[in-house]
């Protein structure tokens, strides 16, 4: 689904990314841990598009996005969160999610003008598409009420249902889980679960180990920016130099 | 029983109240002056809804509203004056040149993001004043530009009387508003919403940035332009002050107290701060004393304008007083429809 060969990214003299490769397989839970700083984040804006890599490739579902620009990478079908999500407050949650299958409507200035059965017609397609996303996060029953006036663990879910309404195959989630509790935290687990079991391939990078190593099918470890092991959590819990360089010597990753 | 006084603003009905007061104004003023000053209130109130659009719905501080005001002030000006084109190519073709402006100075402006983007903008308001006063050839310089055509009544009307401009006015007013509304309720609105939410999500929802911003300004431009037609049409005669940053400043107080993002914000606030300005005239300059402290104590308390708290008000009272309702389709409630047009 997502190969990346020796990628890197150069921030003046500092290395984000250093000649990192690794392969994420479609319809499967892949997780990307490391201290902070380890370049994570960067790593993900790269994927997006957000940031070109310095060098290196970067190939979605055999077509090479290295260079594109974020917008078409959405387009292609990769969707993705934000540890904080702007969202319009004094709007409803409905309101708010409509324009996630934008990308996937093509009426413009002249379609408003003159009220074009496509803009009508992408108008309740979008609806519909926000609507099945929000019932799939399990939130129908807050569509109509402000952003503002919703709990933070539904404005988590909110996050999810916009980047699923874009109708990707693939999943960015930075952080989905930070900030919620342990019981939301599950809840959460069980909502990427089932991402996968519909189709979907989620990657995402999280600090909550005990749910990491409880779905993640893969795990890539980055440490200043460069990948110093990958696996499945059994092989990544026994590696030494994980233990070492993350496990072992930084406090956070008992949290 | 505010809020079933609230619900009454919030009938679909209700525009076309407004609408029936706004037609039969001139004959209820009790002079000329007063319909004079509610047509120069409507034209500024065009402007402002061509602010909304690029700063209220796409997030992006335009500071150079007030000078493609005067552009479109000056393109009917010197083409009515100086090369003799009747008033309604003029017209046309005044808001094309906005339009086209708007393009040129959005592709380079919008490059930019936030704060840089504001002050960028600043600098071009300025450059058009400058060019307006000193570029004496083509603008006239600080003389300003005289004998601007009125519009051409084609034999039936003399547009050079204050009430005929008025209606003319109001026919323009009415179209603004119309297409922001369609506008914002529409595809393209909440693509506008979701980049001023924040560039780094809009795009990875597959939004192209440059495209819908410089989208977003040319239309705010081409209001800023007709309204520019508009007034040099009406005024007759114009100088380089038109496109003096207060214009913009005005223009941007207007659309704060209104209520930035929301449709009938810009009609609020400006026909709000015109007649309260023409009622506190006695006090002259004194009058920034009330005025000062009172922006102050609304932007702190009502960040969204007059409008925008209402509405939100109004939603917070809908839904505690109908918890059942909540599941409904947003159809079924009146105000919900209505606040979702405003939101939206």
């Amino acid at each position: 689904m997502l190969s990346i060969e020796h990628l890197t990214k150069m921030f003046g003299g500092l290395a984000a990314v250093n000649d990192v490769s690794v392969h994420f397989e479609a319809n499967k839970i892949n997780a990307i841990i490391g201290p902070n700083g380890a370049g994570k984040s960067t790593f993900f804006n790269l994927v997006s598009g957000m940031h070109q890599p310095t060098s290196g490739k970067i190939l979605f579902d055999g077509v090479d996005i290295t260079t594109m620009r974020c917008d078409h990478v959405a387009k292609l079908g990769v969707g993705r969160t934000f540890q904080t999500t702007n969202l319009f407050e004094q709007a409803t949650v409905l309101d708010n999610l409509i324009v996630g299958h934008r990308l996937r409507t093509r009426s413009g200035l002249w379609d408003v003008l003159i009220n074009s059965r496509r803009l009508q017609a992408e108008e309740k397609e979008c609806r519909d598409k926000a609507r099945e996303a929000l019932d799939f996060v399990g939130l129908s029953h807050v569509e109509n009420q402000f952003i503002a006036d919703i709990t933070q663990e539904e404005r988590k879910r909110v996050a999810f249902a916009l980047a699923l309404a874009t109708d990707p195959k693939m999943v960015l989630l930075d952080e989905p889980a930070a900030g919620v509790n342990p019981e939301e935290t599950e809840g959460l687990a069980e909502l990427m679960k089932k991402m996968v079991k519909n189709g979907l391939t989620v990657c995402l990078i999280e600090h909550k180990m005990d749910m990491i190593m409880g779905m993640a099918d893969k795990i890539m470890v980055l440490d200043h920016g460069e990948k110093i092991a990958e696996g499945t959590p059994d092989e990544i819990k026994t590696n030494p130099v994980v233990i070492e360089a993350y496990l072992g010597s930084d406090e956070d990753a008992a949290a | 029983m505010l809020y079933k006084l609230g619900t009454l603003f919030l009938r679909p009905s209700t525009k076309y109240v407004l609408l029936a007061l706004a037609i039969v104004f001139p004959l209820i003023a009790h002079n000329e002056y007063q319909v004079y000053v509610m047509a120069t209130a409507f034209i500024w109130a065009i402007a402002v809804y061509g602010l909304n659009i690029i700063t209220g719905y796409c997030g992006q501080l335009n500071l150079a509203h007030g000078g493609f005001f005067a552009i479109g002030s000056y393109a009917l000006g010197l083409l009515t004056a100086d090369y003799g084109w009747n008033f309604w190519p003029a017209f046309l073709a005044a808001i094309l040149i906005s339009a086209f402006l708007g393009f040129l100075v959005g592709a380079v402006s919008l490059r930019l993001k936030e704060h840089y983007f504001a002050i960028f903008t600043l600098c071009v308001g300025f450059i058009i004043y400058l060019l307006l006063d000193k570029w004496e050839e083509l603008t006239h310089g600080p003389i300003g530009v005289r004998d601007i055509a009125a519009p051409h009544g084609f034999g039936l009307v003399d547009f050079t009387d204050t009430t005929p401009f008025y209606y003319l006015v109001l026919v323009f007013l009415v179209l603004a508003i119309w297409f922001m509304g369609k506008l914002s309720r529409s595809l393209m609105g909440r693509t506008f919403i979701a980049i001023r939410n924040g560039d780094e999500l809009a795009e990875s929802l597959g939004i192209n940035l440059m495209r819908n911003k410089v989208l977003a300004f040319i239309l705010s431009t081409t209001y800023a332009g007709l309204a520019g037609a508009l007034y040099a049409g009406m005024i007759r005669f114009i100088g380089p002050e038109e496109a003096n940053i207060n214009h913009t400043f005005d223009i941007i107080t207007y659309l704060l107290v209104g209520g930035i993002g929301t449709i009938s914000g810009p009609l609020v606030g400006t026909l709000g701060i015109v007649w309260i300005t023409q009622s506190l005239q006695f006090l002259e300059e004194y009058r920034m004393i009330i005025f000062g402290p009172l922006l102050v104590v609304l932007v702190i308390f009502f960040p969204r304008g007059i409008v925008g708290s209402f509405l939100t008000w109004m939603h917070r009272k809908t839904q505690e007083m109908g918890p059942a309702k909540k599941r409904k389709e947003s159809k079924v409630t009146p105000s919900a429809t209505r606040e979702a047009e405003n939101n939206a």
